[in-house]
């Protein structure tokens, strides 16, 4: 709290606010100049190397590149998202708009199977003692913190045609003879799974952890079955939970480039690889920049959707 | 606290996913082993040599890349480090118009709500820009260490800002009573005080760095930028080698000393 008192300083006719803060008797904008000093290198840091480059990125989807050396042309535009649905002047194709259906679909996938496959691990993990149940926590804390490009190239030794996986699947016909499980869909869901579920543990744990299991007893004492007992007083307090874990899945999962440019092989495009692409391969940096904005508004479209639906279930 | 009896089901998929999560790379530790000079999964016998010494000699320039891996993560955690604890003691211990925290708060914010591949493209047109006024901003390691920090600062101030939570005011008031002054408290009572928050900062950042992938292969010079898991990635389409294998077991074992590390900070702080 800040206390303030109004002396009239000596030479001059102007009050000056004297606060105290933090037990020191001093001005307000004594204060803050000492805070802007502190907080001037790392203010001016973020906003130069992204916030700033954050604002050009979207400017960029509405410019042009020039045709010949690749410069940026900075006139507004909308040619990048007509090329994205499709228009070019050879006619109309739907690659793109493929690329993008292709990678919500994914994400959606990802997302709803690491979320079914989280919720028991959760609260597996919260049914635990205390010394079990930080060691499992270390153990899905683990995966979380490897790099990807480790645990990626792990499964293209479970998915090679030399393992038992792929020669099980030979066996039951669903390959043909000496074929490798990946590049493949089945293999970019498998990796995305495994890359995105620890995201979905963590926030249904801490809501587990915190839940009120009154409620679950006097549930079971007015003879509710298990179905109802779930329904009633075990899903509807693990929502806010649900929520975040269905928003930390989501968003990374849509934009993934590593997991299909490893385990999909270099055909298999998604919006991540689409933007890798234009950015380090062709070097068309408007294209990209539109590419990623059409990326950022489904992230943020996504999120309000769902906290919309959160409050339609919230009041129901 | 759970007092229940959950349905045994639950134990049998928590613990298969565990093992979905582990198994692959448990693979990759036994693969590590495995006596196949040209890569390969079928097992031909135990040995060191073919992973862990060929990688210990250099197999592939592994040691210069290491180097890079190390640079990048050590420099860009102290710088982030630094200016990740100025931010939180400026956001905490002033008394800023609503606006300005505002900001603040935006700009911590930003850097842990964008996807990576969104980050990762901003920083190529952050580079691009910067490129017109200095060389210094050529791709390179110099633009992955700006890139790293410029993520790891906003982890830097949420940690040290829960950190600054815990002690209330009345130590600094009591040090301002003493006649201590702004230089001397700073120094003798809030970093110290904050010690435990600004390491288990740092120790994320780290962490966070050796995590990252896109970013820095976006912002990536040639081969003297090239970072481990860089390499890994560009190994791939050669077919992966028992020592790729021993690399990758040796970086997880890590990762797993990093995260006993950093749980074991932040529970004696709970606990505290």
């Amino acid at each position: 709290m800040i206390r303030t008192a109004t002396t009239t300083s000596s030479g001059s006719h102007r009050p000056t606010r004297l606060v105290l803060w933090y037990g020191q008797l001093t001005t307000r904008r004594k204060l803050l100049r000492r805070g802007w000093s502190l907080v001037g290198v790392p203010a001016a840091w973020v906003v130069l190397f992204l916030l700033i480059p954050c604002i050009l990125l979207v400017a960029l989807a509405f410019c042009r590149r020039a045709d010949t050396r690749g410069e940026i042309v900075w006139t507004f535009t909308l040619e990048n998202f007509h090329r994205l649905l499709g228009y070019t002047s050879d006619g109309w194709s739907g690659d793109y708009l493929r690329i993008i259906v292709r990678s919500i679909w994914i994400a959606l996938v990802t997302t709803v199977i690491s979320v079914l496959l989280a919720y028991p691990l959760a609260f597996f993990i919260a049914s635990r003692k205390d010394r079990a149940r930080y060691m499992l926590l270390g153990l899905v804390m683990v995966p979380f913190c490897t790099n990807l490009v480790i645990r990626l190239s792990a499964w293209t030794i479970l998915f090679s045609s030399q393992f038992y996986l792929a020669r099980f699947a030979v066996w039951v016909g669903l390959i043909g003879e000496d074929m490798p499980l990946y590049p493949s869909s089945f293999a970019v869901y498998v990796g995305m799974v495994s890359s995105f579920l620890p995201f979905a543990v963590l926030p249904i744990y801490t809501n587990v952890e915190r839940m009120d299991w009154t409620i679950v007893e006097a549930a079971n004492d007015l003879y509710a079955g298990r179905w109802r007992t779930f329904m009633h007083a075990v899903l509807p307090q693990t929502i806010p939970g649900l929520m975040a874990a269905i928003i930390l899945t989501f968003i990374p999962a849509m934009g993934t480039f590593i997991v299909s440019n490893i385990l999909g092989g270099s055909k298999y495009m998604l919006v991540g690889n689409l933007i890798e692409h234009e950015f380090l391969g062709v070097g068309d940096l408007p294209f990209g920049a539109a590419i990623s904005f059409v990326l950022i508004v489904l992230t943020i479209a996504s999120v309000f959707l769902l906290r919309r639906h959160e409050k339609a279930v919230e009041t129901a | 606290m759970m007092r229940t009896k959950l349905n045994p089901m639950i134990a049998v998929i928590g613990i298969g996913v565990i093992v979905f999560l582990y198994v692959p790379m448990l693979a990759v530790a036994v693969y590590s082993f495995n006596d196949a000079k040209y890569g390969g999964y079928v097992w031909k016998g135990f040995s060191f040599e073919q992973g862990y010494l060929r990688l210990f000699r250099n197999e592939g320039n592994v040691l210069q890349y290491l180097q890079n891996t190390l640079v990048l993560a050590v420099a860009s955690t102290v710088i982030s480090t630094v200016l990740g604890t100025l931010l939180a003691l400026a956001m905490n211990r002033f008394p800023w118009p609503r606006k300005i925290k505002g900001f603040f708060d935006l700009l911590v914010y930003l850097p842990v709500v964008t996807p990576d591949i969104v980050f990762a493209a901003a920083m190529v047109v952050a580079f691009t820009m910067l490129r017109y006024l200095s060389s210094i901003f050529d791709p390179g390691i110099t633009n992955m260490i700006i890139a790293h920090v410029t993520f790891q600062i906003a982890f830097v101030a949420m940690v040290v800002q829960s950190r600054l939570a815990t002690f209330g005011r009345t130590l600094e008031e009591a040090a301002r009573d003493l006649y201590a002054s702004n230089w001397y408290i700073l120094r003798k009572l809030t970093l110290p005080l904050l010690a435990p928050g600004i390491f288990a900062g740092a120790m994320l950042a780290f962490t966070l760095s050796l995590d990252d992938f896109v970013i820095s292969f976006f912002t990536k010079g040639g081969p003297e930028s090239t970072t481990l898991p860089i390499w890994l990635q560009a190994e791939f389409r050669r077919g992966l080698k028992p020592y790729h294998h021993a690399l990758s077991t040796i970086i997880f074992l890590t990762t797993v000393l990093l995260v006993l590390g950093l749980e074991r900070l932040t529970r004696k702080e709970r606990q505290t």
